[in-house]
């Protein structure tokens, strides 16, 4: 069912080999929470970070150190080779011959395709520019699966959908479970014509409003990103978006109950902090499930594969 | 003009390659796909904005002794999906054919996305994607931007 040696894109996952990752995962969730696992003991990821990340590069490493593995940091790009005018692909051709896999997080879009072309072992990729961060996808996947269902879903995603693009690949992914999805965005920042075109193609059932409250009452998930200030050329424009978007437990009150609230985090104040003792949050779990999420990739990719 | 008149403006030629149809205005951007600049020592006519009973006006242009390949002429195809290719030996067409848009286009057109890594000194050349041939729909592999139109603007 899973016979990639990369993960680069979520546009090259079938639904069933969507679906082997994260029933993998639920299988090492519980080694990911400090239960004994030695799959890829004497294994080594090299972890290749260009750019600053906090939760994706612990995360991968706790996922390798999870599963009895070790983790290889490449310092500060600056410090190194690249500085003094080394090309992305020798770095890659010079550490995937010390590692059994790379993580790689570059500034530039398609980064992670280029060194999976020059890369003898398998390369992950944690994000490229504006480009891609497939294991986000697949850990909201997961998310729904575990705190909703990704059957029959309606989904809203709320916030800068115009140039967030892990929220386009997440878009595209749910396309392949047949969700329904609102899109909520301020008018400047909605999703872009040609992927609301790909997903009406697809068959699937696609809205648009401006208005968040007109969607709190009918959707099994609110998916919410940062919507970023340096967007808006005008400070009080974006003052007036940001407060629109911002969720509060007031906003609540007509939710369905099984309502979850996601967020791929950091957040700065989309979401209240009163909303995170209420049953609807759980972008903190959602975090957390990234750990094993990644095991399962780690171990597709570098070790014996699925038993 | 009559077809007279048209064979006085260029001879016809002896051996080499003649690809006509192309649309007019385009025939600069068919040398540059093809390489053809100004170190090259073959003989090359072009016609600029002739009269086509096709198509109102074409350009037309002619290699001497060269054969092209197929493979380099089917990246024409990119901006001038009508054209065709005839070989001439002896001053014979001695092949006739059309032009097909490959697959993959390897180092023809640079990715409009500034921030590709395929537009970096990283040692790959551009590759794109053919997701539609009519129209014309190309896809980035490392970054997937799209490119649909103005595609000549694009030529590396």
């Amino acid at each position: 069912m899973f016979a990639k040696r990369h993960v680069i894109s979520m546009r090259e996952f079938s639904r069933d080999e969507i679906d082997s990752v994260l029933d993998l995962a639920e299988s090492l969730e519980p080694s990911a929470r400090g239960g004994r696992c030695e799959a890829l003991r004497g294994k080594i990821l090299a972890l290749l970070f260009f750019e600053p990340s906090t939760r994706t590069r612990l995360s991968f490493e706790t996922a390798m150190m999870r599963l009895g593995g070790k983790t290889l940091n490449l310092g500060p790009a600056e410090g190194s080779a690249m500085a003094k005018g080394e090309s992305l692909a020798d770095t890659i051709r010079v550490i995937g011959a010390y590692a059994d896999a790379l993580v790689i997080r570059h500034p530039k879009e398609g980064s992670a395709r280029l060194a999976s072309q020059f890369s003898p072992v398998p390369v992950l990729n944690a994000g490229d520019g504006a480009g891609h961060h497939p294991t986000q996808t697949l850990l909201d996947l997961y998310t729904i699966r575990k705190e909703s269902s990704l059957d029959d879903l309606k989904i809203a995603l709320v916030g800068d959908l115009k140039y967030g693009r892990t929220v386009h690949s997440l878009a595209y992914a749910l396309a392949l479970y047949g969700a329904e999805i609102t899109l909520v965005s301020p008018p400047t920042l909605e999703m872009p014509d040609r992927i609301k075109a790909d997903l009406a193609g697809n068959g699937t059932i696609v809205r648009e409003t401006h208005a968040l409250d007109d969607v709190l009452g009918e959707v099994d998930v609110l998916y919410i990103t940062r919507i970023q200030k340096e967007r808006f050329p005008d400070p009080y424009e974006y003052q007036k978006v940001a407060r629109s978007y911002r969720i509060g437990t007031e906003n609540l009150e007509g939710a369905r109950d099984r309502l979850i609230i996601m967020h791929p985090l950091p957040r700065v104040d989309e979401i209240e902090p009163e909303v995170d003792e209420t049953r609807h949050a759980v972008y903190f779990r959602q975090s957390f499930y990234g750990v094993p999420v990644r095991m399962a990739l780690l171990k597709m990719l570098v070790g014996d594969g699925l038993e | 003009m009559n077809d007279d008149e048209m064979k006085l403006r260029v001879t016809p030629i002896g051996n080499g390659t003649v690809i006509d149809h192309i649309p007019a205005g385009q025939a600069l951007n068919v040398l540059k796909i093809l390489g053809i600049d100004r170190t090259t020592e073959a003989t090359i006519s072009v016609l600029m904005n002739v009269a086509s009973r096709r198509s109102g006006r074409k350009d037309v242009v002619k290699v001497e002794d060269r054969e092209l390949k197929e493979e380099e002429v089917n990246k024409i195809s990119l901006i001038a999906p009508g054209a065709t290719i005839n070989i001439i030996r002896d001053r014979k067409v001695v092949e006739k054919r059309t032009v097909d848009i490959p697959d993959l286009i390897v180092g023809v057109l640079r990715c409009p996305n500034p921030s590709c890594i395929s537009n970096t000194s990283e040692p790959i050349k551009s590759h794109l994607l053919v997701k539609s041939k009519n129209p014309v729909v190309l896809r980035c592999v490392y970054c997937e931007q799209t490119i649909v139109e103005n595609i000549a603007d694009y030529l590396l």
